[in-house]
């Protein structure tokens, strides 16, 4: 009996501690070095590239309010420059990552100037027919190798010290450490600038344009030009991404740049929780997951995809993260 | 330009006009389906490729699948019937999953109608293969090829052009001429008046959706034996589609005629004149009328 008063003072102080965000970005880090442990490196690195698309996907669709049906358009030119960089010009992995992520900022500005104008579904149905001009040219293109993709892509050494493409024992775990921990940083790196970003005065401009666009408009906000420049971060950050699934699986394909991956990337954010900071992460760590395991079934993965995206829509809108919250809001009232 | 022949150019032109021909009724379908649901249906190259399967299926499959020896469906049945059982799908898609989410922001109809189209091009994929098959139905009537005085132009394609050309005609019609066609415009512009005059308006979005998916079923049936039967047929076509609906804009059925046609033909001049751009000549026109017209060509800003 004599315990209780203490465990409930102890309470709202652990609370207040884990609310700090320095804390929970270091506990994001603790689960991120965990991970590896719990299942196959490469599948690790692979679902924190994916965090990172979804992530900046759900920037634009989240924050903005903007369905972008062509992501995979910034996520394959991520890949296939880091390749370019990576294989043809034989820069380190660093400079190759900077390339994927610079080039799809570029593509970011093409799309943004021309997409920005349309709202809705219209912008989804623009950003689509846009984003398969990129796939047409990425399949012409002559370095990108057609059908088969860019292949063999070498992953390098950073600052001529750390080997990416080496294998190290860590706890008794074998895997390529020093490519884990740079993807793992630069994952995290890019989810601190998404959320510093949030928090900014920018960040509540973008909140202000998508609660009531004609209100902020009056208020003397430029809705268009935040969101531009949104939608800029945001092709940036998927470029990254791509960069680093290119680097960490050593290929550059067609499937990257493809309108199924801007679908799938629409539906780890959805089935995440569109809006929050977390949810994307965990929409594309679970599909990520899921297509790992469901490997075997073949071309049913889709038909099972489908269906996924349709019970989402139909009862499961605010996503995985949104959920937990509303429960959790509910349990405290 | 002018070592090409002119041979060339108008064969193209003419396949284009024929391609355009299934833009322009594809586009159609989207545009009544948006402009009653407010859903811009994604599913609507699956319907189109459900469409395409019923005629193979009907042809080639149905005697083995129902044991009756004897059943098969020809060209003409399944120009007739497909349609109608596409049709009838799509009804049930209305009733059972679109109205759920109607009263939401029309970005759930899009995202609901992916996760659709995902599954009947999956369940389509592993069914059949992917590559496609050949459709060998076609009627005798329609073989051999017609002379046009300037060509000598495929008989069956012709046909195709016409049925595009009459159904969007027969469309246009029903929905601005008759008692039906005011319902709807009446439903589309306010519905809560509308169903205040006693007119069922569930009953007109049933209809819409039934009529949408028709047409797309119809565009696969006439399609079928063009182009190979594949269950990934009409994925590739949608997006072209939506960038035809994007450059015409929504609001008007003639628009999306007219301009599906336009752009068709441009496709086979592009294929004429610099072959590399010929896929992608129907998104660079619509970026451009974009920076020039955000609201497309005969649209309104929405």
């Amino acid at each position: 009996m004599a315990a209780l008063p203490q465990h409930t003072a102890a309470r709202p102080q652990l609370a207040a501690t884990l609310a700090h965000p320095a804390v929970q970005w270091f506990l994001l880090l603790l689960a991120g070095l965990g991970l590896p442990f719990l299942v196959y490196p490469v599948l690790a690195m692979e679902m924190l590239c994916f965090a990172l698309f979804a992530s900046a996907f759900n920037l634009l669709m989240g924050y903005a309010g903007l369905l972008s049906f062509g992501h995979a358009a910034f996520f394959g030119t991520g890949a296939y420059l880091f390749g370019y960089a990576s294989k043809m010009l034989a820069f380190g992995p660093l400079a190759s990552l900077a390339c994927g992520t610079l080039a799809a900022a570029a593509l970011g500005v093409v799309f943004g100037s021309i997409a920005i104008r349309r709202q809705g579904i219209y912008f989804a149905m623009v950003t689509l027919a846009l984003a398969q001009i990129v796939y047409f040219a990425l399949v012409q293109a002559p370095f990108t190798g057609g059908e088969d993709g860019m292949q063999g892509i070498p992953r390098g050494m950073v600052f001529g010290m750390f080997d990416l493409q080496g294998e190290q024992t860590v706890l008794g775990q074998t895997a390529p450490w020093c490519l884990y921990l740079l993807v793992l940083v630069l994952c995290l790196a890019g989810h601190a600038l998404i959320a510093r970003l949030l928090a900014s005065p920018t960040g509540l401009a973008l909140r202000a344009v998508q609660d009531h666009e004609a209100r902020a408009r009056s208020l003397g906000l430029q809705a268009d030009r935040i969101k531009f420049w949104v939608f800029v971060t945001s092709a940036a950050l998927a470029g990254l991404a791509g960069a680093m699934k290119a680097l960490v699986l050593g290929l550059a394909s067609l499937t990257d740049a493809a309108w199924n991956m801007s679908g799938e990337v629409v539906l780890m954010t959805l089935i995440g929780g569109v809006g929050t900071l977390l949810g994307p992460a965990v929409g594309a760590f679970f599909l990520r997951y899921l297509h790992h395991a469901l490997a075997g079934l073949g071309g049913w993965v889709t038909v099972l995809i489908g269906a996924i995206f349709v019970i989402c829509v139909l009862l499961f809108r605010r996503g995985m993260v949104g959920e937990w919250r509303a429960w959790r809001g509910a349990a405290r009232v | 330009m002018s070592d090409i022949p002119l041979q060339a150019v108008l064969s193209q032109v003419m396949l284009g006009l024929n391609n355009g021909a299934f833009y322009a009724l594809l586009s159609l379908g989207l545009a009544v389906i948006y402009g009653m649901l407010e859903v811009v249906n994604f599913a609507h190259g699956a319907l189109y490729m459900m469409g395409a399967f019923g005629a193979l299926i009907g042809l080639e499959y149905l005697e083995a699948w129902t044991g009756i020896p004897g059943l098969r469906l020809t060209f003409w049945w399944a120009l007739l019937l497909v349609p109608l059982v596409v049709g009838a799908f799509g009804v049930l898609v209305e009733a059972l999953l679109l109205r759920r989410i109607a009263r939401l922001e029309p970005i759930y109809g899009l995202l609901l109608t992916f996760g659709l189209a995902l599954i009947l091009e999956g369940v389509f994929a592993n069914g059949f293969s992917a590559a496609g098959e050949p459709y060998n139905g076609k009627p005798e009537a329609l073989e051999g090829v017609v002379n046009l005085g300037f060509m000598f132009f495929p008989r069956y394609r012709l046909f195709s052009m016409l049925v595009a050309v009459l159904s969007c005609v027969a469309v246009w019609w029903v929905i601005e001429r008759t008692r039906l066609g005011a319902q709807l415009r009446a439903g589309t512009e306010n519905p809560a008046v509308t169903s205040a005059f006693g007119i069922n308006v569930p009953r007109l979005r049933s209809l819409t959706y039934f009529l949408g998916a028709a047409l797309a079923g119809l565009a696969g049936v006439v399609a079928a034996p063009i182009y190979s039967v594949g269950p990934h047929m009409g994925a590739e076509l949608i997006i072209v589609v939506f960038a035809v609906v994007v450059i015409g804009g929504m609001g008007s059925i003639l628009g999306a005629v007219m301009t599906g046609l336009a752009l068709g033909v441009l496709e086979g001049l592009v294929k004429v004149v610099y072959p590399p751009m010929a896929n992608t000549v129907v998104f660079v026109i619509m970026a451009l009328v974009l920076l020039w017209r955000p609201a497309g060509l005969f649209g309104r800003e929405a």
